[in-house]
C-alpha cells in the first residue's frame, strides 16, 4: 500500500512538472532543493578533485611527448597566420566604418563571462549535460551559451537559484549554426553518430568546399529581429573528415571539438551585457 | 527503528550526493557506475521492501532536484527498483551469497530499461542503442564492482535482521 502511495506520488510530481511552466511551484521548489544541496555538492566534487587531477596528470605524462611535437608545429603554423590576420583586421574595421556596418552581439565584446566549477552531471547514457554553479543569483538566464577557453560546449537549458543546466553540444538535442572559418561555407553542428564526442558538420551542401583542418565556428545570424543565441565567432572544433555520396545533397563531414567534453571541469557561461539587445 | 531509518537516509543522501557530483562523471570504457542504485540494493536487501521502496524515493527526489532533472522521473524508478530487491531478497534471495550481485545485475538491467521508456514517453532523448547495446556491459560491470565494497559497508551500517515473522510462519507450518 505504501510503495503504491510512493508511486502516484512520483507520478503526480512527474505529471505536474512536466506541464507547468519554468515558473511554477514545483520548479520553484525544486530551485530552493538545489540550493540546499548546492554546498553538499560543491564538497563532494572538491573532495574528489585530487583523483581527478591525478587521473588526468598521468594521462597528460604519457601524452606528453607526442603532444610537444605537435604544438611546436602548430606555433610555427600560427605565427604566420598572425601576421596575416593582423593585416585583414585592419582592412576589416576600416571597411565596416566606411560602410557604417550594423552588427549583432559579438563574442567577446559584448559579453560577461559568469565563471561556474561543474557540480553535477546528468546520467551519461541518456544525456549529455552537466550542473555548474550560478544560477540566476548570478545574471545567468536560459539559452545563455557556455563556452571553455579552448570553445563552444553548450547552452543553459534549465536554470534554478545557484545552479544551471547545460547542455553539451555532443547531446543529441544540440544543434548550432556554424559556418567553416575559411571557406565561409555554413551549416549545422549537431552531435556525432557515435556515443564519443564527436560532432558532425550537417547541411553543408556539396558545392562548398571543406576540407580537413578547416576551423568551424558560430555563425551568430541574425535575421530582422531574430537572431542565434550563440554570438558568432566562438571556435567549435576543426574539421577532421569530409566526404560525399552521389546519393545525398550534402557532404558528410566530422569535426572533432576544441573543448574536451570527457574532462570538463569549470566552464564560462556567456552573459550578454545588453540583455534587451540580445534576448531573442 | 528510528536510528535504523536516519542511518539508512543518511547513506542514501550521501550516495545520491557523490552520483551527482563524482561518479557520473566517471567513464569507462563508454560505462558510467551508478553508486545510487547499489546503495540502494544494498539497503533493500538487508532491510526489505518497504524500507527499500521509501530509501528509492527519498534517493530519486535527491538527484532530481541536485541535477535539475524532471521531478519524479527518477524517483519512480528507484521506488520500484527498491521496492522489487526488497522483495527478491525476503522470498528467492534470502541466504544466498551471490543475491546481491545477481540483484544489481537485474536492477541495473531493469532500470536501464524503464528509464528508456520514461523517457521516451516524455520525449526526452531515449537512445536505446546507446544504452542497451554500446554502453550496457560497461555500465553493468562497473556496478558489480561497485556491489562489493558497497555492500560490505551497508552491511556494517545496517547489520542483518533475522526475519521474525519468517520464523514464526515456518514454525506454524512445520
Amino acid at each position: 500500500m505504501v510503495v503504491v502511495g510512493l508511486v502516484i506520488v512520483s507520478l503526480a510530481l512527474l505529471s505536474v512538472y512536466f506541464r507547468e511552466s519554468s515558473g511554477g511551484a514545483l520548479h520553484r521548489l525544486q530551485s530552493t532543493g538545489a540550493s540546499v544541496l548546492h554546498p553538499f555538492q560543491v564538497a563532494a566534487e572538491r573532495a574528489a578533485q585530487p583523483f581527478e587531477d591525478a587521473v588526468g596528470w598521468t594521462g597528460d605524462v604519457l601524452g606528453a611527448k607526442s603532444e610537444n611535437d605537435k604544438l611546436q608545429d602548430e606555433i610555427d603554423r600560427l605565427r604566420q597566420q598572425l601576421v596575416q590576420n593582423q593585416t585583414a583586421a585592419r582592412q576589416n574595421a576600416e571597411l565596416r566604418r566606411l560602410l557604417r556596418f550594423r552588427d549583432g552581439p559579438t563574442f567577446p565584446r559584448d559579453y560577461a563571462g559568469v565563471a561556474a566549477r561543474i557540480i553535477g552531471r546528468t546520467p551519461g547514457q541518456f544525456e549529455q549535460q552537466v550542473v555548474v554553479a550560478a544560477g540566476t543569483n548570478n545574471g545567468v538566464g536560459l539559452n545563455d551559451p557556455v563556452v571553455t577557453a579552448e570553445g563552444l560546449i553548450g547552452k543553459v537549458t534549465r536554470v534554478s537559484r545557484r545552479s544551471a543546466r547545460v547542455t553539451l553540444l555532443t547531446d543529441e538535442t544540440s544543434a548550432v549554426s556554424a559556418l567553416d572559418l575559411k571557406s565561409n561555407a555554413a551549416g549545422i553542428i549537431r552531435h556525432g553518430l557515435s556515443s564519443g564526442g564527436s560532432l558532425v558538420f550537417d547541411r553543408v551542401t556539396k558545392e562548398n568546399v571543406v576540407h580537413p583542418g578547416h576551423v568551424v565556428i558560430t555563425a551568430g545570424w541574425r535575421s530582422g529581429k531574430l537572431a542565434s543565441i550563440y554570438p558568432r565567432g566562438i571556435p567549435i572544433g576543426i574539421v577532421t573528415s569530409v566526404g560525399q555520396l552521389d546519393t545525398d545533397i550534402y557532404k558528410q563531414i566530422e569535426v572533432d571539438p576544441f573543448a574536451d567534453f570527457s574532462s570538463l571541469d569549470s566552464v564560462l557561461v556567456l552573459v550578454a551585457k545588453d540583455k534587451k539587445s540580445s534576448r531573442r | 527503528m528510528i536510528v535504523d531509518a536516519v542511518k539508512a537516509g543518511a547513506v542514501v543522501f550521501v550516495a545520491a550526493v557523490l552520483q551527482a557530483s563524482v561518479f557520473a562523471g566517471i567513464v569507462v570504457l563508454g560505462g558510467t557506475p551508478d553508486i545510487l542504485l547499489v546503495t540502494l540494493v544494498a539497503i533493500a536487501l538487508l532491510r526489505g521492501p518497504m524500507v527499500g521502496a521509501f530509501a528509492g524515493f527519498f534517493g530519486g527526489l535527491l538527484i532530481d532536484i541536485a541535477i535539475l532533472e524532471t521531478l519524479g522521473m527518477t524517483s519512480l524508478l528507484l521506488t520500484l527498483a527498491g521496492y522489487w530487491t526488497g522483495r527478491y531478497g525476503e522470498t528467492t534471495a534470502s541466504g544466498r551469497r551471490y543475491a546481491p550481485y545477481l540483484a544489481i545485475a537485474a536492477v541495473t538491467f531493469l532500470y536501464l530499461l524503464g528509464a528508456l521508456a520514461l523517457r521516451f514517453m516524455l520525449a526526452e532523448p531515449a537512445p536505446a542503442r546507446v544504452v542497451l547495446l554500446e554502453t550496457f556491459f560497461q555500465s553493468l560491470a562497473l556496478n558489480l564492482l561497485l556491489m562489493w565494497p558497497v555492500y560490505g559497508i551497508v552491511r556494517r551500517l545496517l547489520p542483518r535482521r533475522e526475519p521474525a515473522s519468517f520464523a514464526a510462519e515456518v514454525a506454524a507450518h512445520g
